[in-house]
């Protein structure tokens, strides 16, 4: 009797014809640990979106997206552990936030065949999509923001810089460092005298920098920081009465959270952005399909906010490549490799993003075989502490090519060359 | 004579950042001269301690999102604005009432167990109350606002502006900095009256020397454990009021446990006057040698500059320390006779 009763179920099983099985996008998030605050909205934004994704639209091209989130703790050991865990579930993208893990990532999902996707962090020189097939960095990494910001000051100095002193004060991690290379060569370029500061791990304190500051008096400074080193930075601009217009942050270094704690003395901080600030029509829909339903990953107080806005933003372009990756293949049950191929012929321009409801959250770009980078375009923002928002005070501004173009050769041809890897994309 | 005038400004907040050294260290120091434990949730207690100062002061609900999920509620705050003297006496009852849970729950089953055990079991604790304090309060940066002063002093660069040339700008003091310097010098005054003078600081003495003969004239261990993680608690707090003022009441003020072990191993375990000289030492010591080995002259002298060097250069220092004094500078020298 049992047998035939298995019988039967086969039966109506093979009937029933394949079933889809579900879009697997691992969440490596870090609710906890001294890098939580950063971590959580990113995560919150990410997942939010895929849900928003099922509920409103079905899924992707009819197929259920499933998250499976696994905590890292920012700790690269942990975050490699959670690929392990996870690969084997039919993942088709990872997005780490965290360059130490990215690094430990990049070998490992270029011999796995899963597509690892970076957005303005992780290694810089994997624009290159010639030697890098399976990591992309768009829309922009760290070498644009640099550039960005130093366009930026040109405008702010009438084009010359010749006379100014800038110091970057940075993380003193693979992270932090990442600039230095570009802004030197901005320097050779500009003219301006480069100061080089770094703050150790985790950046509690930042005494002896911020005296070096007040000694040397640069005219501006650019922060490369993450976590309790941006907010004890900002407290501590305030503190010697640098003047906070001329304090600029990286993109991980201009959330709500940095500027919150040091009260109205952040007034007038600025910090780049990838993502333009606004309350989009996406986020109606997060609040009306997910957070209403009570579906939403954290209490739905992040929403709009700006590492919210940038997670939601990394599954709004994950979505989007599985969506091309369908189209390509002409199927919506995508593998990983296809995945690649979608994200490999993204296109994001401002009709795309209008009609996901999010105008303007991004810069416009494509995604090629050589170029895995994006367009690279960062925008300036500027903390308005009496009303608790960001100001947009640019369009998105586009970096120095002419500069980071031949870094990012030299860089992955250097890594090309290390470890026998024939180009891509002739 | 401007690089002068700078290295003094350095080495005054040297002294500034000690202080707030001393203050962690403190706390390790009180546990382990009553007890023998290196208590290695000292960074997570002060955490905690700050957490809940926050949480009690602007009225949030505890376990509030925990609740939310279980229930479906929307339970946030209790609407309550406290002021800040008030939410510390608060704080200051839930660090007690967490000293005799620590001995009802751990200390208490652990008497006369190696060091090592109960060096551990404070491991355990350090994670517990770290996820403790974040199901309770939530991960979010919280703003810390109990009226303390930031900022560099106006009058102290204005009245010592005139002391160098143009390129002087006066000596910058955090006014944070000079508040945290008064409170420690009132903590160890308190301390050390506490425990010369008063009935439970001599046993807690008593206890610290000899376990078995502190039992032996009646001194409760268990009551004497409970005042001392009492006392680190409050301690801690204070840390945490400090380090918390800087930058907002986050998930890494745990890690300020990393900047006293170096003033542990210079100071000594058992000393509070070791944990401030050991404090103080560390603080001037680590700026000065960031302010040389970062200057132009020295990549003139040697054709290369340093920075970030503090969080080894510590390390180093109390290293040498060690060569010359094995217990600190004020730790008790250990005569083992066979």
């Amino acid at each position: 009797m049992k047998l035939k009763l298995a019988s039967i179920a086969l039966g109506a099983a093979l009937a029933a014809g394949p079933a889809l099985a579900d879009l697997v996008f691992p969440d490596l998030s870090y609710r906890t640990g001294p890098y939580a605050a950063g971590g959580i909205p990113f995560s919150d934004g990410y997942q939010d979106y895929f849900t928003l994704v099922n509920e409103r639209d079905g899924g992707i091209g009819g197929v259920p997206a499933r998250v499976i989130e696994c905590e890292t703790g920012y700790n690269t050991e942990k975050g490699v552990e959670c690929y392990e865990a996870t690969k084997g579930e039919g993942a088709l993208i990872y997005q780490p936030l965290s360059t130490g893990i990215t690094y430990q990532l990049i070998p490992k999902v270029s011999a796995d065949g899963i597509p690892l996707h970076t957005m303005g962090y992780g290694r810089t020189s994997a624009a290159n999509g010639k030697v890098f097939e399976w990591v992309f960095n768009y829309p922009a990494n760290y070498w644009n923001a640099a550039s960005v910001a130093i366009k930026y000051l040109l405008d702010e100095s009438g084009g010359d810089l010749g006379d100014k002193k800038i110091a970057l004060l940075y993380h003193n991690s693979a992270y932090g460092k990442e600039p230095i290379r570009t802004l030197e060569g901005l320097s050779a370029k500009h003219g301006f005298d480069l100061t080089t500061i770094a703050v150790d791990h985790p950046g509690q304190e930042q005494k002896s920098q911020w005296l070096q500051i007040r000694r040397e008096r640069p005219d501006y400074v650019i922060m490369w920081g993450w976590g309790v080193m941006n907010q004890v930075a900002i407290q501590e601009a305030a503190n010697i009465r640098f003047p906070m217009e001329n304090f600029i942050g990286n993109w991980w270094a201009g959330a709500e959270h940095d500027v919150t704690p040091a009260g109205m003395a952040a007034d007038g901080y600025k910090a780049l952005n990838m993502n333009r600030i606004a309350d989009l029509p996406v986020f109606d829909d997060i609040r009306t399909y997910v957070a209403d339903k009570g579906m939403a990953a954290g209490d739905g107080s992040n929403i709009g906010k700006v590492l919210y806005t940038r997670g939601m933003y990394a599954a709004m372009l994950a979505v989007e490549a599985a969506k091309t990756a369908q189209e390509i293949h002409g199927t919506p049950d995508i593998t990983a490799a296809m995945m690649r191929d979608g994200m490999e012929a993204l296109v994001m321009d401002a009709a795309k993003m209008e009609a996901l409801g999010a105008p303007g959250i991004g810069p416009e770009f494509g995604v090629t075989c050589a170029d895995h980078g994006g367009s690279g375009m960062g925008i300036l923002q500027q903390w308005n502490a009496g009303e608790g928002k960001w100001v947009a005070l640019t369009d998105y501004i586009s970096p120095d090519d002419a500069i980071i173009d031949p870094l990012v050769e030299e860089d992955s041809m250097a890594f090309a060359a290390e470890n026998g890897i024939d180009l891509r994309c002739d | 004579m401007t690089e002068f005038l700078y290295a003094v400004e350095v080495m005054i907040n040297g002294l500034m950042a000690g202080v707030l050294y001393a203050l962690v260290a403190l706390g390790f120091v009180l546990i382990f001269k009553a007890s023998g434990i290196f208590n290695y949730a000292q960074g997570v207690l002060a955490l905690f301690a700050a957490l809940t100062l926050v949480g009690l002061q602007e009225g949030q609900i505890p376990f509030a999102h925990l609740i939310n999920a279980m229930f479906g509620t929307e339970l946030h705050h209790f609407g309550w604005h406290l002021p800040a003297l008030l939410a510390i006496l608060l704080t200051v009852g839930v660090m007690i009432l967490l000293a005799i849970a620590i001995e009802r729950f751990i200390l208490k089953h652990l008497v006369n167990q190696e060091p090592i055990i109960l060096f551990m079991a404070t491991i355990g604790l350090a994670y517990f109350l770290e996820g403790l304090g974040d199901i309770m309060w939530g991960s979010e940066i919280k703003t810390l606002d109990v009226g303390l002063p930031q900022g560099g002093s106006f009058w102290i660069e204005e009245k010592t502006a005139v002391l160098g040339g143009d390129g002087f700008y006066g000596f910058f003091i955090d006014k944070l900095d000079i508040v945290a310097a008064l409170v420690a010098a009132v903590l160890v005054i308190g301390l050390t009256v506490f425990s010369q003078y008063s009935k439970q600081g001599r046993a807690l003495r008593a206890v610290a020397d000899d376990h078995q003969a502190a039992l032996s004239v009646g001194i409760s261990l268990r009551f004497i454990w409970v005042l001392v993680w009492s006392i680190a608690g409050f301690v801690a707090l204070v840390a945490g009021i400090m380090w918390g003022a800087k930058s907002g009441v986050q998930f890494s003020l745990s890690l300020i446990a990393l900047k006293a072990l170096p003033v542990l191993m210079l100071g000594g375990f058992t000393s509070i006057p070791g944990a401030i000289v050991g404090g103080l030492i560390i603080g001037v010591g680590e700026k000065l040698f960031e302010f040389t080995v970062s200057s132009s002259w020295f990549g003139d002298a040697f054709g290369f500059t340093m920075s970030a060097t503090e969080n080894w250069f510590a390390y180093v220092l109390a290293l040498i320390f060690l060569v010359f004094r094995p217990q600190g500078l004020f730790g008790e020298k250990i005569i083992e006779r066979v």
